[in-house]
């Protein structure tokens, strides 16, 4: 145990710790979907890609940094997701949950093929000089768009949680998530209710994705790997639970990065896939998700 | 003949002469088609066999498995390895890898199963398993690492090894597949096959009226575990190369899962229409994408297609087309 190796272990946890509150917001959406809808969307790691995309399309052909792009790619993102939940998932409500999966199975396929044909196999970044800039604390040493895309991030899932517990529309999701039926009595639109939700989670990932791509560069095939980065997060965390899913994120944001320097860097997801399976197996309802499923 | 019996009993003669026709044309196919057809067939029954294997999992016994290259990738790896190291021939080999396989759904189903994991809980935990393999294969020398395994193309006829052309592979995945057939339609007459119907439907029930629930569903992931082995083995060694990324891939296990669903989960012949529309969409869908020269063309067709069908007919084809032509089989 040199310094020198307490130093690069310190930095590997705040790179993750960093990295990680994106993961959670990505992973945010997921979870609002779910614990309002009983819906899950295995498509949720090609709205990330989408969003990536667009960010990238953003800063390559009208030099719009992905930091200014986000607003109007989180609102692009809102409504698709709100006319997608009304046009197309909203009959899968209830249905069996091998028939949903299948929905956003051929979904997610679209998406990802959409991407490939319009914006090829190559992997797409961003070139920002702040790429290059850093903080110092002490000896430690936070890359700048890093810093930056955990500060956004944090924001975006306090504005989510205001949203959440401050306003009507927010306060009456939560009330149509916790009884479905109690919320038709007393009145509430569900089905509009429902289509918001899948626009308010399909908006934190859009959100999540325009940052991603400051931090690494895309391509279609990062997808699938998100969709389920995005379900290992939310399970460790508790699915359905808002904190949990930022909870995960960080937690799992520290293991890739911890392992990928004690560890060879392509075991890292081995070590993520390893805390699913404990916490499947000895606390399946997630670290901070409620007891009943 | 009690066997027979069992097979065919209150089914109408018309559907069974239907069968045994479609037999008949299956066993004659390699002499009328050419080297293309049959690859396409190849291909049909080759999902509709792994599709039936997935189908006593999810369709008969309800548990929803997103893993299931897991138990193809072990068994592929397993006989090729046997054979590439040993020269230990498949049909040895087979066993290893049939033991394998169903150990690692015994414990992939014990471990879910006991700690009461069910849809998309367990779904993820197959999903883990199975990505966990992949990487530790990765960085395994034994089977070659991410390099890839690689067994010798050879196309002198040898049964006894595997080794041979097109109709040698065409004629084992056809045993498999007839005989996966049989063997559903024996296991959905069985009192298990019963109790694995009551448990999809309602598992606390099931267990209050006395149904043995963990025990009915380890058996159903041992099965299931051990056919989707054999045809890994088959696919081993009908394709003579395998990599982690492909064996393991959660597209494989997707891709297993499709034929069934879009097919008519929890039915005898979803599978297999599953696996004929599927087949042939994506030919039809290759030949189409030649056309456009843009990259990704073949998959937003795919898409399409399947969102289509999920849309309309959720509950697969095969119900459907049964309905119209007369032939009651209803998901049971």
């Amino acid at each position: 145990m040199t310094s020198d190796f307490l130093l690069s272990l310190a930095q590997a946890i705040t790179k993750g710790l960093l990295t990680g509150m994106v993961y959670g917001l990505m992973a945010l959406g997921l979870s609002v979907i779910f614990g309002v809808m009983r819906v899950v969307n295995f498509a949720h790691g090609e709205l990330m890609v989408v969003g990536m995309y667009l960010a990238w399309m953003g800063f390559e052909y009208l030099q719009v940094s992905p930091m200014l792009s986000l607003p109007l790619i989180a609102v692009l993102f809102f409504g698709a997701g709100y006319a997608l939940q009304r046009a197309v998932i909203s009959p899968f409500i209830g249905r069996p949950e091998h028939q949903q999966f299948l929905l956003l199975l051929a979904i997610a396929i679209l998406l990802v093929n959409a991407c490939l044909a319009i914006a090829g196999p190559d992997s797409r970044g961003v070139q920002m000089e702040s790429q290059f800039d850093s903080y110092e604390l002490g000896p430690l040493v936070f890359d700048a768009v890093r810093l930056h895309a955990a500060l956004v991030a944090v924001a975006i899932a306090g504005l989510l949680w205001l949203f959440f517990t401050r306003t009507r529309i927010g306060k009456s999701i939560r009330a149509a998530a916790d009884n479905h039926m109690g919320a038709l009595v007393v009145g509430l639109d569900v089905k509009r209710l429902y289509a918001f939700t899948f626009g308010v989670g399909a908006a934190c990932v859009g959100a999540a994705g325009a940052l991603m791509i400051t931090i690494i560069p895309v391509t279609p095939f990062l997808a699938a790997e998100y969709t389920l980065l995005a379900f290992v997060i939310v399970i460790v965390g508790g699915l359905g639970s808002m904190t949990g899913a930022l909870l995960g994120g960080l937690l799992i944001g520290v293991s890739e990065a911890v392992a990928g320097l004690l560890l060879q860097p392509s075991l890292k997801s081995m070590v993520s896939f390893g805390i699913l399976i404990l916490v499947l197996l000895l606390r399946p309802q997630g670290l901070l998700g409620k007891n009943s499923q | 003949m009690n066997l027979l019996h069992r097979l065919t009993d209150g089914v109408p003669s018309r559907a069974l002469w239907s069968l045994g026709l479609f037999l008949a044309a299956l066993l004659v196919a390699p002499a009328v088609l050419g080297k293309y057809g049959l690859s396409v067939l190849i291909l049909i029954l080759y999902f509709a066999y792994v599709g039936q294997a997935w189908n006593i999992m999810m369709g008969f016994a309800g548990q929803l498995s997103l893993g299931h290259a897991l138990y193809a990738g072990l068994g592929g790896y397993i006989a090729a390895g046997l054979f590439f190291h040993y020269g230990i021939g498949p049909w040895l080999g087979l066993f290893a890898a049939v033991a394998a396989a169903s150990a690692a759904g015994a414990v992939v189903g014990y471990l879910g199963f006991r700690f009461s994991l069910a849809g998309v809980y367990f779904a993820l935990l197959t999903i883990a398993f199975s990505e966990f393999t992949r990487i530790a294969f990765d960085h395994w020398g034994w089977v070659g690492g991410s390099g890839g395994l690689f067994l010798k193309v050879d196309a002198t006829t040898d049964w006894l090894n595997l080794r041979g052309g097109p109709v040698l592979f065409y004629y084992v995945i056809l045993a498999l597949a007839v005989g996966a057939f049989i063997l559903c339609r024996l296991l959905l007459e069985s009192r298990l096959g019963r109790y694995w119907l009551a448990i999809r439907e309602d598992a606390e029930a099931a267990q209050a009226v006395g149904v043995p629930v963990l025990r009915c569903k380890m058996i159903a992931v041992v099965i299931s575990a051990a056919m989707t082995a054999l045809a890994g083995v088959w696919n081993a060694f009908y394709y003579n190369n395998l990599f982690p990324e492909t064996a393991f891939a959660m597209g494989r296990s997707i891709e297993f899962t499709l034929a069934p669903i879009i097919g008519g989960l929890g039915t005898l012949f979803g599978p297999i229409v599953g696996a004929v529309v599927l087949t042939g969409l994506g030919e039809i869908f290759t030949d189409l994408s030649e056309f456009f020269h843009i990259s990704g063309i073949k998959q937003i067709f795919y898409g399409l297609a399947l969102l289509i069908i999920v849309m309309y007919r959720p509950a697969g084809v095969w119900p459907w087309l049964a309905d119209k032509f007369g032939f009651g089989e209803k998901r049971q």
